[in-house]
């Protein structure tokens, strides 16, 4: 195949930044989007430019490195995958393809299509854990059953890799389907309800602290998130915050 | 350097409770006078760094990743085993240790593989404590399933996913530390060298990778858990970013370097198609307790299916050959992972290969999905005979299990596992060798720590599935935290370390000389050319199957290469901003030494263990030929200038407690 690409070009946080094209050729089908980014880069460093430079690690779709609108879309033209499982079978000869950063106040971009998602880690040191020691004095994992139902629930919630494509596509940069699935995670859990209280109302106001838009129920985020995470979080996020607020 | 491994004396039972409650405490008012510096935030650094802090002592931890939720070992599938013998089936603690020294082909430490044994009880109680979603029965009790080379269900697992869950428990321990700050965490960091002061770890130079700035950091101990080194192979499992450099850099400064030949090659992940490929995928192991492993049984039917002539589905089962199921009846499909993969070698390298390159072979779940949907039939009072309701009712089963799985292989080669055999391939997965440690998990470097997949000592020649997650939490958790306390007892009074010293200074210029090195070489050849180079030479002359002509070979080869990058190799952009390919090239600089170690070791062991197999060395019947009289050793190279000059040094394996015979599972 032969592409033209369309690439967000910023030098720095402090640089204005600006789209460039690249013509591509040779790309296979079975190739990875990361895989065409790659072929890219090598003729670029050959040629003695800088290559462009995109977060990306596992490329298997679970450690939320990897991120890029590709034409307008938080991880590119399909659903419930990552941008490393993106395959170029999903491209045309002769395409045109978008390729920019996550766009959000929280998330400044450090340099071309990487950005920095540490706010992201922030919320977490907020609340997302449960205060209990690393001793191994704990009891018997099987002392407190859990009901099947919530613990693949809390399982679903937990699932969320943190790659931002939520806060990326939804139109106030929000992160509620982010914080939602950690609070969820352990809201359903009878480990983590001792300190419901404090999780939700900490791991909120680091949201807000972190400039993160709020909600207004759109759902793009749902739509875009590779790993199914589903809007009932927030509902249950919010549950949880407002009983929290009135106690 | 004498090897002394520091074993306890007595029973292998009471070892380390015995350990535990004679070695030196450091009170808490002293805790908060040490720093610890732990490199890497997967399972092994991720709950170091939280139990460290949360121990007391003052800890900075360093990922090159954007945070420490995406260490590599989030990939992990299947599981984490434990013997908690939950399902009455006659597992024990004994019986894990039995199965992992005997999965390792007898080339792992009894002591160090005991002790894991016995903590990987309270790691699922731990795990459970912090919220970590584990599957449950309806019951709301803990579910688990078995994997290869055992014969109990041992293993934990949260779907597909429970290396991402485990690490999140892990991470988020940390983020309890972090906000309490305790932990201080430099993301986005990677350490290029070690500093050493009189002879003992006391700090490590990092690089900011996003300012590119080299920075100074001390500590009073300094603890490596960087995983594994697969990527030498360029082709592998791991993460791309995943590297030797940390475990390298102490190696140069003295850490014997142990077993580099010992790698695992991964029975099934998705084969490779074309020389565009980054990284290889696995197809978690858990999936072999219910796929079905063949290839045709005639030459012509593979080869039309090759062609695309005919498709797998078109093969009566009497033209299969279940190779596992036959020549391993006792185990069938359940074979270790060494054992599994050089099977589906032996049978592509004949000519029954199934995709176009003849590298691949069938992992079939029509008859699970068969088995499953006449179970969930008769269970709900429906008609067992209906073709298609059965494989609904089935196909729904499966997908519970493994959905995640199937999705991925779907999405990467665009066919439908469901109805379509998957094809799979080993693939270099995990590396048992790494840094020589003793039973305190100190390597040759006095305060430098080796944990998790990065040091060698529980694994053996060969690792068994569910074992590696076990071994990183167990090393972080339980074990790092006492044993690093008996040596720290000795650093109350030395006060804070300074950087300003000769000794920072000098590790610092060796850095830096080496950064401007490679970015003022106007070569013409990009990193990936070079890894691309040596993973060839590795995959060829060091994979799966290894003679003495192909290692020497290798050995030059790698040299040769060695030369050129430095020679040739093009870093574009600067050493002071967020510079990618100078981060790779500093990477692949310590791959293309390690490689040549690596050749090194596999020559010299003349004999075939677990991941290592030696052509010249096996049965009639193409099985691992050990060779205990000679070999029943550990190999621990120190370094001395040039990998190819690299001295042997031997601790001896003595096993006490389990009788070494042939490994079979006929």
């Amino acid at each position: 195949m032969n592409l033209t690409l369309k690439i967000w070009r910023q030098k720095n946080a402090q640089d204005k930044g600006q789209m460039v094209d690249y013509k591509i050729g040779g790309i296979e089908p079975d190739m990875s989007f990361l895989e065409m980014l790659d072929v890219l880069n090598n003729e670029l460093v050959e040629k003695g430019d800088e290559p462009v430079a995109f977060d990306h690690d596992c490329r298997e779709g679970i450690c939320g490195m990897c991120s890029l609108f590709i034409n307008g879309e938080a991880h590119g033209p399909d659903r419930g995958i990552t941008t490393c499982q993106l395959h170029m079978r999903k491209f045309k000869e002769g395409d045109t393809i978008y390729i920019e950063p996550w766009r959000a106040k929280a998330f400044p971009v450090i340099k071309d299509l990487v950005v920095d998602r540490s706010s992201f880690d922030r919320i977490q040191h907020a609340g997302g854990f449960i205060s209990v020691n690393t001793s191994g004095n704990t009891q018997d994992a099987n002392n407190i059953p859990v009901n099947k139902h919530d613990a693949d629930r809390s399982f679903d919630a937990a699932t969320c890799i943190g790659c931002g494509a939520c806060v990326a596509t939804c139109k106030n940069s929000s992160a509620m389907l982010f914080v939602s699935a950690k609070v969820s995670q352990f809201a359903l859990l009878p480990q983590g309800r001792i300190e419901a209280t404090e999780r939700v109302l900490n791991m909120v106001e680091a949201m807000d602290n972190e400039g993160f838009g709020n909600c207004t129920n759109t759902g793009a985020c749902e739509v875009e998130c590779p790993k199914g995470i589903s809007l009932e979080n927030i509902a249950r996020m919010n549950r949880e915050y407002l009983s929290a607020s009135i106690k | 350097m004498s090897l002394d491994n520091k074993i306890p004396q007595g029973p292998i039972d009471t070892k380390w409770t015995d350990y535990k409650d004679h070695i030196n405490l450091v009170n808490p008012a002293n805790k908060r006078n040490i720093d610890v510096i732990v490199v890497g935030t997967g399972l092994a650094g991720g709950s170091a760094a939280a139990t460290l802090a949360e121990l007391g002592y003052n800890v900075k931890a360093f990922c090159y990743q954007d945070s420490p939720r995406r260490a590599h070992s989030i990939a992990a599938q299947g599981g984490i085993n434990a013997a908690k013998n939950y399902q009455g089936d006659g597992d024990s603690i004994y019986r894990l240790f039995y199965d992992t020294v005997k999965g390792g082909d007898y080339r792992a430490r009894e002591a160090n593989v005991h002790r894991l044994a016995e903590v990987s009880v309270n790691i699922i109680d731990q795990c459970v404590a912090q919220g970590v979603p584990l599957a449950r029965e309806y019951g709301g009790l803990l579910d688990n399933r078995s994997f290869g080379g055992t014969q109990v269900s041992r293993t934990f697992y949260a779907k597909g996913q429970t290396g991402q869950q485990l690490l999140l428990g892990a991470y988020s321990a940390m983020n309890r530390q972090i906000g309490r700050g305790k932990i201080k965490m430099y993301n986005r960091h990677e350490m290029l060298d070690v500093v050493l002061v009189g002879g003992k770890a006391r700090g490590i130079i990092a690089r900011n990778l996003i300012t590119g700035e080299l920075e100074r950091h001390s500590a009073h101990a300094v603890v490596i858990a960087t995983g594994g080194y697969g990527n030498v192979f360029f082709l592998s499992t791991n993460a791309m970013g995943s590297n030797v450099t940390a475990a390298w850099k102490i190696h140069k400064k003295g850490a014997y370097f142990a077993n580099p030949c010992y790698t695992q090659i991964h029975p099934t992940c998705i084969p490779v198609t074309g020389d565009h490929q980054s990284k290889l995928t696995l197809m978690s192991e858990s999936l072999r307790n219910d796929g079905r492993i063949w290839v045709p049984a005639k030459l012509e039917d593979a080869q039309a299916i090759r062609e695309g002539k005919k498709k797998p589905t078109d093969l009566a089962e009497a033209d299969r050959d279940y190779y596992l199921e036959r020549r391993y009846p006792s185990f069938g499909n359940l074979v270790p992972r060494d054992v599994a993969s050089r099977a589906a070698k032996e049978r592509c390298d004949a000519g029954f290969g199934v995709n176009a390159t003849g590298e691949a072979v069938y992992l079939d779940f029509a008859a699970a999905i068969d088995r499953y949907g006449k179970e969930q039939a008769r269970i709900h009072h429906l008609d067992e005979n209906d073709a298609k309701l059965v494989y609904d009712l089935g196909q729904k089963v499966v997908e519970n299990k493994y959905g995640n799985l199937f999705q991925m292989y779907y999405k990467i080669v665009d066919e439908d596992p469901y109805t379509t055999p998957m094809m799979i391939y080993p693939a270099v997965h995990y590396t048992m060798g790494g840094v020589w440690v003793d039973y305190n998990l100190m390597t040759t470097i006095e305060g430098c720590y080796c944990i998790g997949e990065a040091n060698f000592s529980d694994h053996g020649a060969n690792r068994l599935g569910a074992s590696a997650l076990m071994q990183g939490l167990a090393d972080g958790y339980f074990v790092l935290p006492y044993t690093i306390g008996n040596y720290l007892a000795d650093d109350i009074r030395t006060g804070k370390i300074p950087t300003d010293t000769p000794e920072f200074d000098e590790a610092e210029k060796n850095v830096k000389s080496l950064i401007d090195h490679l970015m003022s070489n106007n070569g013409s050849h990009s990193v990936d050319y070079f890894h691309k180079k040596l993973g060839k030479v590795m995959w060829n002359n060091v994979g799966m199957a290894r003679n003495a002509k192909g290692l020497t070979e290798a050995m030059d080869e790698i040299a040769a290469i060695r030369e050129d990058f430095y020679k040739n190799v093009k870093v574009s952009g600067t050493a002071n901003s967020f510079n990618q390919e100078l981060e790779k090239a500093l990477r692949v600089a310590d791959f293309l030494e390690l490689g040549e170690l690596f050749a090194k070791d596999a020559l010299h062991r003349e004999e075939s263990c677990g991941g290592h197999f030696r052509e010249e060395h096996q049965t009639a019947e193409g099985e691992a030929q050990r060779d205990d009289a000679n070999f029943a050793y550990v190999a621990a190279w120190e370094y001395k200038g040039n990998p190819r000059e690299a001295v042997l040094h031997k601790e001896d394996l003595v096993y006490e407690n389990i009788k070494m015979v042939t490994r079979s599972y006929k």
